[in-house]
């Protein structure tokens, strides 16, 4: 049962009167559209480094990677060594100076500059989009949380409020806050705040991890608890039916390392604005690589935790009989049902009709492993550091919902409004557009989340739209700034044809366990996956795979632009940047080096 | 931007690492530490806090410092404000 004291209180009111103040105290500063939309383009590689990796640690991270961890173990790890950091490494290195180079204020909008207009209009309506319904799942999920673990239950009681409110309440609250501070601060409040959101996150999960490990016995205590497979990132990945995600290697390298990681991290300009919003070029390139440092060591804040509570001991109702001056007395410890069918602190989930659990294909209790982190959480802390680690958790939910905020305002202010809508205004009507916008998208967020109420898959249909759209996009991204005969026509045809590409694989393929609908094969299975990761992963090798072809085939049956118009946009027809500095290991490329020597020496302790 | 973000993060970070802290000396030896192993939670991280928390409040006020000690930037040709 959660005990929220006073004390837990003043530390998640301290935060918010925070946040909310570093808004009100930039908002002097913002006196041009430069400045709310693009932060200036004036901060420091060290605040836009963090914030690029925080812009990702939406709670959908920290709680879905401890959920990972809780049912595959370390494998999740390959999240962020093959799908993070060498994508991060690429675009510091060789997109950024094109992204910044170039002056784009926006994603969508170096795409016109590269391609043409319809390219743009493509990838800026359906980027808002998705953008909007992130911050939507994003809300929804907050919501849940709180209602699930009963955060506001005790304050509800004591104010007399209504429990049934408590959905409603948190999600007006985290509207309104970060409303306000990005209403007042542009994207440097929600840079600053996503800084502060990854501190916070340390502060709240490492001493659970310390713990943790301390209870459990450290490292060797840990591994004599869970099952072997579970503390190798490598082994057995050669087949999939050796290793927990039932994948193999090809699946893992191309799908999830070049596709998947690169498509978010080389082109979502949820994390890329971080980057534009840098001082000089130097900045922008060292960026997402200062971001991949605390990437590759962040595994153990956010898996560490599902993994701890799978192996702790699974709890069930005890009677302990005792003599008491002559007397026996018998003390029950109840323990409940979903918990008892569950493993370790890992409920099981239960059918709310037959107060039975559920079972999966095999006869298994279906895990709850969404509560892995959050039941850590309140089972190692007391009241004081409970109330830090609470806090945590909703910074990261709300940063999440700031970054997709800013990019969507930005976006349609820019892209959408300025291009399509009304050109030429003056600078003050843009940033009140901006404003205004932002408004708009906190709304659309709220009616999504209201949504995900009524249609039980709205989350997992979203999320399979959202990988339709991004798997072929850094194929187009890869052919335009790589290659100068890439044209316009062929980057449209092949975002389409990607997409198409990705529904079609899924349409006709299953995980072996699923029956076809969300999971796939709604058109006809004609191939079975081991697990709905090995297909997510070919899917996105398909998707890219097939936006490759049909970008290039189509651009050289298309009239390509002279090239003088490509210079700055294309590598081959860029001059090099000169080197800025004389010292050679404070260079991108030392820095870049170093990033992936770290991240292979981790991969290699974890084999 | 002449706002350094260490200052307001150095200041909630001291704050909460003093608040923890108290907490922690103030519940001593309490039930409360059984989840925690027997160890003082709010005590011993609420330092660790603190520290921090006054190490980007003294990085912050000397980066801003060194900023104000600077000569004032020139003002390129042709940015004459008009006045409203």
């Amino acid at each position: 049962m959660l005990n929220l004291t006073a004390v837990d209180w003043l530390i998640m009111l301290l935060y918010f009167v925070f946040v909310l103040g570093i808004g009100f105290a930039l908002k002097r500063y913002m006196k041009t559209s430069k400045d709310f939309f693009q932060a200036g383009r004036a901060l420091p590689a060290w605040i836009c480094g963090l914030a690029f990796i925080s812009a990702n640690l939406g709670a959908q991270e920290v709680i879905g990677m401890g959920a990972s961890g809780a049912k595959y173990g370390l494998e999740t790890a390959h999240f962020y060594g093959i799908g993070a950091i060498p994508a991060m490494v690429f675009v510091g290195i060789f997109m950024m100076p094109f992204y910044y180079g170039s002056k784009a204020r926006s994603v969508p909008e170096f795409l016109r500059m590269r391609f043409d207009e319809k390219t743009r209009a493509l990838n800026a309506c359906s980027f808002a989009v998705m953008t909007v319904f992130s911050s939507g799942i994003s809300m929804y999920a907050m919501a849940r949380l709180i209602q699930v673990l009963h955060v506001f239950d005790g304050l509800f009681h004591a104010l007399g409020w209504a429990p049934e409110g408590i959905f409603t309440f948190s999600i007006v609250l985290s509207a309104v806050i970060v409303l306000a501070y990005i209403f007042l601060g542009g994207l440097t409040s929600a840079i600053y705040n996503e800084v502060l959101q990854f501190f916070l996150i340390i502060a709240g999960f490492l001493p659970l991890v310390l713990l943790g490990l301390r209870n459990i016995g450290g490292w060797s205590g840990l591994k004599a608890s869970v099952p072997m497979q579970y503390m190798h990132e490598w082994k057995g990945v050669a087949h999939a039916s050796t290793n927990p995600m039932g994948i193999e290697i090809i699946g893992i390298g191309m799908g999830l390392g070049f596709v998947l990681g690169s498509g978010y991290w080389c082109t979502d300009f949820l994390v890329i604005q971080t980057a534009m919003a840098s001082k000089n070029m130097e900045s922008a390139r060292r960026v997402p690589l200062i971001a991949a440092v605390p990437k590759i060591f962040f595994p153990f804040l956010v898996i560490l935790p599902g993994l701890l509570a799978i192996g702790l001991p699974t709890p069930h109702t005890t009677t302990v009989e005792r003599n008491v001056n002559g007397m026996i007395v018998r003390e029950t410890t109840v323990v409940p049902h979903n918990v008892e069918e569950g493993r370790g602190l890992v409920p099981a989930k239960i059918n709310p009709v037959t107060g039975m659990p559920m079972l999966t294909a095999s006869g298994e209790p279906l895990l709850d492993y969404d509560m892995a982190t959050p039941n850590m959480l309140l089972h190692f802390f007391p009241t004081g550091i409970l109330g830090l680690g609470l806090t945590a958790l909703l910074a990261s939910f709300m940063s999440g919902m700031a970054g997709n905020v800013t990019a969507f305002n930005t976006v349609f202010t820019y892209d959408l409004y300025q291009s399509y809508i009304h050109k030429g205004a003056s600078d003050r009507h843009y940033m009140a557009v901006g404003r205004w916008a932002t408004v708009g998208g906190i709304l659309l967020s709220i009616a999504t989340a209201y949504a995900a109420i009524n249609f039980n898959n709205i989350m997992d249909t979203l999320q399979l739209v959202f990988s339709f759209v991004n798997a072929p996009l850094f194929a187009t991204f890869l052919l335009g700034m790589f290659w100068k005969r890439a044209t316009g026509h062929g980057a449209f045809a092949g975002l389409i044809s990607g997409t198409a590409a990705a529904m079609l694989h899924h349409g006709l393929t299953l995980p072996i366990e699923a029956r076809p609908g969300i999971h796939g094969g709604w058109l006809t299975v004609i191939h079975h996956y081991p697990s709905d990761m090995a297909q997510n992963f070919w899917g996105a090798i398909f998707a890219f795979g097939t936006n490759f072809v049909v970008t290039v085939v189509v651009s050289l049956a298309t009239k390509a632009r002279p090239e003088s118009e490509l210079v700055g946009l294309v590598h081959s027809l860029t001059p090099k940047p000169p080197k800025a500095h004389n010292v050679w290991w404070k260079s991108p490329e030392a820095l870049a080096v170093a990033v992936l020597l770290m991240a292979v020496a981790l991969n290699i302790f974890f084999y | 931007m002449s706002l350094d973000l260490r200052i307001p993060m150095g200041m909630m970070f001291t704050l909460v690492g003093m608040i923890l802290t108290a907490f922690g000396l103030a519940t001593r030896g309490s039930a409360i530490y059984a989840v925690s192993l027997g160890i003082n939670a709010n005590f011993w991280w609420g330092l660790v806090l603190l520290v921090f928390g006054v190490a980007m409040l003294m990085l912050g006020r000397r980066s801003q410092k060194r900023l104000v000690s600077l000569p004032p930037e020139k003002v390129a040709e042709g940015d004459v404000r008009r006045g409203h």
